[in-house]
């Protein structure tokens, strides 16, 4: 049983959790507002799809997909694929949710599954209160799509130095993301060491000069996934580490 | 096209990708190649849109691929998402004061 009062409190711990995660998505959201204005993007437009998104590498790909007008089939399919993880936490997270959550607060939920309010979300012990989850989002959703706004607009006044320092900060974030699971895992490691060598050949070949980037990435994704779950099933504790 | 169908199509996509599983399925996933697809995905794509393209990135290639081995040492030894990618554009700004 839950009362107004356990509401309350798990809201304020989850705004407290959720503020150095605020921080540090308005520096990296900054660096994507970049790419947006790069893609033809107004700051509003910019916020609106940080503020609907909430997805780094996804929002990533769907500017460059502007930038080489795309169709809309390969923006969705892009970010089907940019995204999938969150698929798999949304399935975690239904288990860490008390069977009769309502479906109210597991829409809500839904909309801001990130990796790092996943991450504090499954770190709650026991079932998860929704109201955690609802006061991290309450600092991380504005501090993504302002920090997104601010991108386009301070962008334009930036010297060109300091725009090519910052367009790295999203690509230091992918970094952090698939080092540490490499270091632990011998697979994982050896599958983005070939990523990196694919991706580069691919972006290189004439052969495949006609195909777009984004086309390119969905490929190289779904073949060198598909081959690695073929080849290496997981063990199930692997996943649930990844997921927590 | 139109840039409000993008951020309306990416909206949807990316809303209906997290509500689905919370909304329907309350039993795990048993599929072990499924799992197995879903776990590596994030890893292999996220290597795949970082490479070569933080190189192009950078108005220098090499500052890039000195944010790039920056960056992944500093991770591979516990930096933070926040330190990372704070360290790959100090890198890159160091690195074009004396390149360019």
């Amino acid at each position: 049983m839950t009362t107004l009062n356990d509401n309350r409190a798990c809201f304020r711990a989850g705004l407290r959790d959720g503020i150095p995660i605020a921080l540090g998505y308005f520096a990296v959201a900054f660096t994507l507002g970049i790419a947006a204005r790069n893609a033809g993007f107004t700051a509003l437009q910019a916020f609106v799809e940080s503020l609907t998104n909430n997805a780094s590498a996804g929002e990533y790909a769907v500017f460059s997909l502007a930038a080489a007008g795309a169709g809309l089939w390969e923006v969705a399919v892009m970010t089907l694929v940019a995204n999938a993880r969150y698929l798999l936490m949304s399935c975690s997270l239904s288990q860490k949710l008390s069977p009769d959550t309502p479906l109210g607060h597991r829409m809500l939920i839904a909309f801001d599954v990130t990796d790092e309010i996943f991450g504090i979300s499954i770190a709650v012990p026991g079932r998860l209160n929704p109201w955690y989850t609802y006061g991290a989002m309450a600092v991380a959703i504005p501090g993504w799509s302002v920090g997104t706004c601010l991108g386009v607009v301070m962008g334009n006044v930036l010297p060109l130095r300091l725009v090519s320092a910052l367009s790295v900060g999203l690509y230091g974030m992918f970094i952090a993301i698939i080092v540490p699971p490499s270091r632990r895992s011998k697979i994982v490691g050896g599958l983005v060491l070939l990523s990196f060598a694919l991706s580069y050949a691919a972006a290189r070949w004439e052969a495949l000069a006609g195909l777009s980037s984004g086309v390119k990435t969905i490929l190289l994704t779904v073949v060198i996934s598909l081959a690695a779950a073929l080849l290496f099933p997981v063990k199930d504790t692997e996943t649930e580490e990844a997921a927590s | 096209m139109n840039i409000w169908l993008y951020i309306l199509v990416s909206a949807a996509v990316s809303y209906l990708i997290r509500v689905t599983p919370l909304a329907l399925i309350r039993r795990e996933i048993r599929s072990r190649t499924l799992r197995s697809f879903l776990y590596y995905v994030p890893y292999v794509t996220l290597a795949v849109m970082t490479f070569p393209a933080i190189v192009d990135a950078t108005q220098s290639p090499l500052a890039g691929l000195l944010a790039l081995i920056a960056g992944c040492l500093l991770s591979w030894f516990g930096g933070s998402l926040f330190q990372v990618a704070i360290a790959c554009c100090l890198v890159v700004l160091a690195a074009e004061w004396f390149l360019i």
